[in-house]
């Protein structure tokens, strides 16, 4: 337990001399894209009466909000996911110097995604704040919206930084975001409803951890989780068990590396 | 004059039958050895020769494939963290965090090893003097010298007061100043009765720092002593190298058999094993040589090696 907080302290360290770097990809682009669809998009797609009945009376950016809240941890995870990893086992080595001390690799795991969790609640936070100032939420659940949109993007930093781990160059990281990342973030119910894909393909977005995700934030955005909390449970309940089978992953992955020296 | 090394009642570490093997392939092949406190001890080897895996499986970074070892009376498979708690290790890749600053990379490693923040910056301050780099503390490790980084390095690697300091090859790669400026360093730490266990292919480095060593080769230790003792059981006392114009050592075939104890050829010289080497010099001239260049010298931990493995150390 100490020794994960250790590695998180490391990451802050980290953070505090790096963080000018990435303010504006991990709060400002998100918050753009957020006016920019739901605000300048929005007030088109609110004069169609055809979507006004898809999305069961919302504003286009109240449906597109918390879905975009959960998207954007999920890519901010994905980041972190993979460079950083690589970063402490290939490149500066840093996790191999830990690994001299007395810190385990399962303590370098999860101080790792703690970390993670930390940087997604800031931008979280930020996000939420900003759904808030714009009239995006409906419920004061919003508030629980934040941890909902962390849990999404830790379902999908263990199992990416488990992949980082065996990989001892970024070529594949490509691929990741490209043939994963993306596309979910384009199907996953953030844009519009899953209900308007082709019938073949709806089950297919079940599978999406992103889908729970963003199914979750909007019921607590907009205060309709209470309807069928069954439902909500699944939700957080599938995206528990992939983080958790994320991390036994990358604890492997990560030990065999350092192991290897 | 009495044995330099002491023979201590318990070993910092212990080996017997140490063996590591990567699949089919047998890295570290049953070797035994002994550390005693307070001992520099070396592994003196070529590239390949199984001592980055000695000193992984030593530092409980890399399981034991098979045999005995103990560090600091702990077995490394049950008390892996316990035991790095004591050690301290300088690896022969840097692994310094170059996203912080010199002074921060003592910080954070002393937090490491649990060390409250006030003592952390305690012991850095009197590292970076130690190091002599008091006046980069706050500057980014990347533009260091390649030297200035291997003291960060072995600053880093005291932070925690180690019991047992181990060090994988410590100045391949500096230039010669860097190199005395390390060793210096080192040799401090030895007089404070630091053990300190290093790997090198550099027989000067082994002969300055080491009381005792032993030579490894193909995975195997081949000798074991001081260099001195190393010197004196498998040298002569003076060598004497000849060099020969291009073309001319492969036609003396037979002329030099008889000169000296042992003759060597290498490639590019000659080397006469003889205890007067001024007198095989005069021999070699009797017999009609007329070598290009003569360098009478004393023998080294090379010769040693040339002599246990029929090679150079650096090929």
């Amino acid at each position: 337990m100490t020794v994960t907080a250790r590695v998180v302290e490391l990451r802050a360290m980290q953070y505090r001399r790096t963080f000018r770097a990435s303010i504006f990809t991990s709060f400002l682009n998100p918050v753009l894209f957020l006016l920019a669809m739901g605000v300048g998009l929005g007030t088109y797609v609110d004069r169609s009466g055809t979507a006004n009945q898809a999305l069961g009376g919302l504003s286009y950016l109240q449906f597109l909000a918390p879905g975009l809240l959960a998207a954007t941890t999920m890519q901010s995870a994905a980041f972190e996911a993979t460079f950083p990893i690589m970063g402490g086992l290939t490149w500066q080595k840093t996790f191999h110097a830990m690994y001299a001390t007395p810190i385990t690799p399962a303590a370098i795991v999860m101080g790792n995604l703690v970390w993670i969790a930390i940087r997604l609640a800031m931008i979280a936070a930020v996000f939420t704040l900003v759904m808030v100032a714009f009239g995006a939420a409906a419920s004061p659940l919003i508030v629980l919206a934040i941890p909902a949109a962390v849990l999404t993007g830790l379902a999908f930093a263990s199992p990416i930084a488990g992949f980082s781990a065996t990989q001892r160059t970024p070529e594949k990281f490509n691929a990741v975001f490209r043939w994963g990342i993306t596309p979910l973030f384009l199907f996953s119910g953030t844009f519009f409803p899953i209900s308007n894909l082709p019938a073949a393909i709806q089950p297919i977005a079940w599978l999406s951890p992103l889908w729970h995700g963003v199914e979750l934030s909007r019921g607590l955005a907009l205060g309709t989780i209470g309807a069928d909390p069954i439902r909500a449970l699944v939700h957080v309940a599938v995206l528990t068990a992939i983080f958790l089978a994320g991390v036994a992953w990358a604890n492997r992955t990560v030990e065999a590396r350092l192991v290897r020296g | 004059m009495p044995d330099p090394v002491p023979t201590p009642d318990f070993s910092l570490i212990r080996a017997r039958g140490l063996t590591k093997r990567f699949g089919s392939f047998t890295a570290v092949d049953a070797i035994d050895f002994d550390v005693a406190p307070g001992e520099s001890f070396g592994f003196l080897g070529p590239n390949g020769a199984g001592k980055t895996s000695t000193m992984r499986m030593i530092g409980c970074v890399s399981p034991v494939s098979d045999g005995v070892l103990e560090v600091l009376g702990s077995d490394p498979r049950a008390d892996g963290p316990r035991i790095r708690s004591r050690i301290g290790v300088v690896p022969q890749q840097d692994t310094l965090d170059t996203e912080l600053t010199v002074r921060e990379n003592l910080v954070i490693y002393g937090r490491y090893f649990g060390l409250s923040r006030a003592e952390c910056g305690r012991r850095a301050d009197e590292l970076l003097d130690f190091a002599q780099l008091t006046e980069r503390a706050n500057d980014q490790v990347e533009p260091l010298s390649g030297g200035m980084k291997r003291r960060l390095t072995i600053a880093r690697a005291l932070i925690n007061e180690p019991d047992l300091l181990l060090l994988d090859e410590p100045t391949t790669g500096l230039d010669p100043q860097a190199r005395h400026l390390l060793w210096d360093r080192l040799y401090r730490l030895k007089q404070r009765g630091v053990t300190l266990v290093l790997t090198t292919h550099y027989m000067d480095e082994a002969e300055q720092l080491c009381d005792r060593l032993v030579v490894m080769d193909k995975a195997r230790i081949v000798a074991e002593g001081s260099p001195r003792d190393l010197i004196e059981r498998y040298s002569t006392r003076e060598v004497t190298e000849l060099r020969f114009p291009a073309g001319v050592q492969e036609t003396l075939n037979g002329q030099l058999e008889g000169l000296a104890e042992r003759v060597e050829l290498l490639p590019d010289r000659v080397l006469l094993y003889a205890d007067d080497g001024e007198a095989a010099v005069a021999a070699a001239h009797q017999r009609g040589l007329r070598p290009e260049t003569v360098l009478v010298r004393r023998s080294s931990l090379e010769d040693v090696f040339l002599r246990l493995t029929g090679r150079s150390l650096i090929e």
